[in-house]
């Protein structure tokens, strides 16, 4: 990957008979479950059922799932204002996924996150930062302590097309670059940043070009192939693992809902909607699956059923959990003091 | 042995890292060899001691900051610098919204123990190198903020805030440090204590009285603290009695070492560097207000920088900071008039 590198369609099949039938399965599945999940709470949100906003990750299952599969659990992942797929990806359970979005004191941050700060460091995934570009210098910086404690753990960093646009993408792939740092930095570049279309505020359409300017190993993958993102991403750790420093790996994918709730994606063309819809990661997946002899119709329709069962069993969790106690405002701020009130 | 803010620092540093390994610096042109030790040779010559954990860094205020909050939140004990204070700007983004929030986020999971230095104050370079930036910091909820004007409480609070559990932002006065040398400050005052033998702290949140006295209490920190022992001493001479107090940590604030000094004396002088306008003065001033109305004889004045950014003309800078003289006037002032 000293260059960029794109992997083929006929790579996945080799990787998807490396992985076996239960490993592939076992993919399919959370990305189905991201896709469940996300459906569902868009209805709870339009119906006025939930709480403040959301942005999805339909569409994009394939970057997060691929990624997190190639992980160890003592590595660290840093997500976006758009985390429930990553949260999801690396094993926060539902329930305590739902409770957060409904800010209940049983979520992952005990109702302090919400949606855009989802995450769990017992699960290897901090909260979500949500400024755009942020958590990049804090993954460089969790990077810099395995380095510096001779650990063999891996610090991930998600974000946008549109944080390569930040100053934090330059200080913290420069910093990472010089001191040879075991993170990998995933660009899920979905084309939009927001409404406005990557192309319009970049000359340079792949993100993974930039590595070049920080001497940085850099590689391009199908972001809407999972098992594709999975060889990129297992290729990229292990060398951060080996100590042979960090990759920026470039996931074209694209968001196949709005930006944030009640988004109707005017800003995008029917032909550009419809050719993704096309890529939709999903059946591509499935079809994958069904050609490797992995997945048949009845399996797919279980898993289907098994899915809508958790992502159910999560909403009455997070429906029924207790709202935090007023007290709990002053509570997790300060490891040392109370509040000064 | 007596020992300026900057050798205290130094040393307090190189004891840190040398009881704990966790302890690391991150910061520019901290550990070049033949280079400063950081703009104000803080860190001089660390880097022979502890060559893997002086980390010098591009000029990236935002990665150093964030890197240094990653590593805190694997366990690790960072103490980041920047060569001044105004360049934290550069570094807002990761301080409040990441160093500052993150364990709040995570609903108490988290823990961010780290160290962040930045000198303040006007010293004849201008207004990008020379703002007071306590009080930016002092509205976000998070970290604590500390301000030692002695070498004794550099060296007691730089200790504390390496132990700490929480972050701490350590402001350091270009004018106290005592730098040597080529990185010496014209202009500087003497802040060098007598720093006994063995491990002593200062803790966070505690205020020092400096100065007991009856009629007038002067407050302030850094180097109105010095301003402000100053126009005591004028005072005396004129009959009036200040007690000064030095706040040493602007959050959490010591306030009841604030109220038995206001319950005394009924009057109030806050001196501060900054401008007054959201100053440090304005968070004391209302607190105090707030709490202890009917303890005041007078109204409490502010003694404060205009509200303009730092100017460059030395005429015009001397103006700007608040000298001991326009201290002492206000405090005559609240003793003739209430």
């Amino acid at each position: 990957m000293s260059k960029t590198a794109k992997t083929t369609a006929a790579d996945s099949s080799e990787i998807l008979r490396e992985l076996g039938p239960q490993k592939a399965l076992a993919m399919y599945r959370t990305m189905r479950e991201i896709r469940e999940f996300e459906e569902r709470i868009r209805f709870l949100f339009l119906e006025g059922k939930m709480p403040g906003t959301v942005h999805q990750y339909i569409g994009q299952e394939a970057c997060a799932v691929g990624v997190c599969t190639a992980l160890a659990p003592e590595d660290v992942i840093a997500s976006t204002h758009r985390p429930h797929g990553h949260a999801i990806a690396r094993g926060l359970p539902l329930g305590s996924i739902m409770a957060e979005l409904y800010g209940r004191s049983t979520g992952c941050c005990r109702g302090k996150g919400g949606s855009m700060h989802l995450g769990d460091p017992d699960r290897g995934m901090l909260p979500a930062i949500a400024i755009v570009g942020g958590n990049l210098p804090v993954v460089a910086g969790m990077a810099l302590a395995f380095k510096l404690r001779g650990e063999k753990r891996v610090a991930v960093s998600f974000f946008g097309d549109g944080a390569s646009n930040e100053g934090t993408f330059h200080e913290a792939l420069n910093a990472a670059a010089v001191y040879a740092l075991p993170a990998l930095f995933v660009c899920e570049n979905n084309l939009y940043g927001a409404s406005t279309a990557y192309r319009r505020v970049s000359k340079v359409q792949d993100v993974a070009a930039r590595a070049a300017a920080y001497g940085m190993r850099s590689a391009i993958a199908d972001g809407m192939d999972v098992f594709a993102v999975f060889a990129a991403a297992r290729q990229a750790v292990e060398l951060a693992r080996t100590g042979q420093g960090p990759t920026l790996l470039e996931l074209k994918t694209f968001r196949l809902c709005g930006h944030s709730r009640r988004d109707p994606n005017n800003y995008m063309s029917k032909q550009e909607k419809e050719h993704w819809a096309a890529r939709d990661p999903l059946p591509a997946c499935e079809r994958l699956l069904a050609q490797a002899g992995f997945l048949s119709e009845a399996d797919q329709a279980r898993i289907q059923a098994e899915v809508e069962a958790s992502v159910q069993q999560a909403i009455r969790e997070g429906q029924q959990a207790p709202e935090p106690a007023p007290e709990e405002l002053y509570q997790g701020l300060y490891a040392s003091m109370e509040v000064p009130r | 042995m007596r020992m300026s803010i900057v050798e205290a620092l130094r040393e307090a540093i190189r004891g840190e890292m040398a009881r704990d390994e966790r302890v690391f610096c991150i910061g520019e042109d901290i550990g070049i060899p033949g280079g400063y030790g950081g703009a104000f040779t803080v860190t001089l010559g660390l880097e022979k001691l502890f060559p893997e954990r002086i980390i010098d860094t591009p000029i990236s205020e935002a990665a150093i900051f964030g890197m240094a909050c990653g590593a805190a939140l694997m366990g690790l004990r960072p103490i980041a610098d920047v060569q001044y204070g105004d360049f934290l700007l550069c570094a807002a983004d990761q301080i409040i919204d990441n160093i500052a929030k993150l364990r709040f986020m995570s609903g108490g999971k988290l823990k961010l123990p780290l160290v962040m230095r930045a000198p303040v104050g006007a010293t004849g370079r201008g207004a990008q190198h020379a703002q007071s930036l306590e009080s930016y910091f002092l509205s976000c909820p998070g970290i604590k903020i500390v301000a030692p004007a002695t070498a004794y409480d550099a060296m007691g609070l730089l200790r504390s805030a390496v132990r700490d559990e929480d972050p701490v932002l350590i402001f350091e006065h270009k004018l106290l440090y005592g730098s040597k040398g080529l990185r010496a400050e014209t202009g500087g005052l003497d802040a060098s204590s007598e720093i006994p033998e063995g491990d002593f702290t200062v803790p966070i949140g505690r205020a020092a009285v400096r100065r007991e006295g009856r009629d007038v209490t002067l407050i302030g920190h850094l180097l109105m603290m010095h301003h402000c022992l100053q126009a005591a001493e004028r005072l005396e001479a004129e009959g009036v009695s200040c007690e000064v107090i030095d706040p040493r940590t602007l959050w959490p604030l010591d306030m009841s070492t604030i109220f038995a000094s206001v319950r005394k004396t009924g009057r109030v002088v806050l001196a501060e560097e900054s401008p007054k306008q959201g100053g440090v003065g304005a968070e004391l001033a209302a607190q105090i207000a707030e709490a202890i109305p009917d303890c005041l004889l007078a109204p409490i004045s502010r003694v404060a920088a205009p509200n303009t950014p730092a100017p460059f003309a030395p005429a015009l800078e001397k103006l700007y900071v608040p000298q001991p003289e326009r201290i002492a006037e206000a405090a005559r002032r609240l003793v003739r008039e209430y």
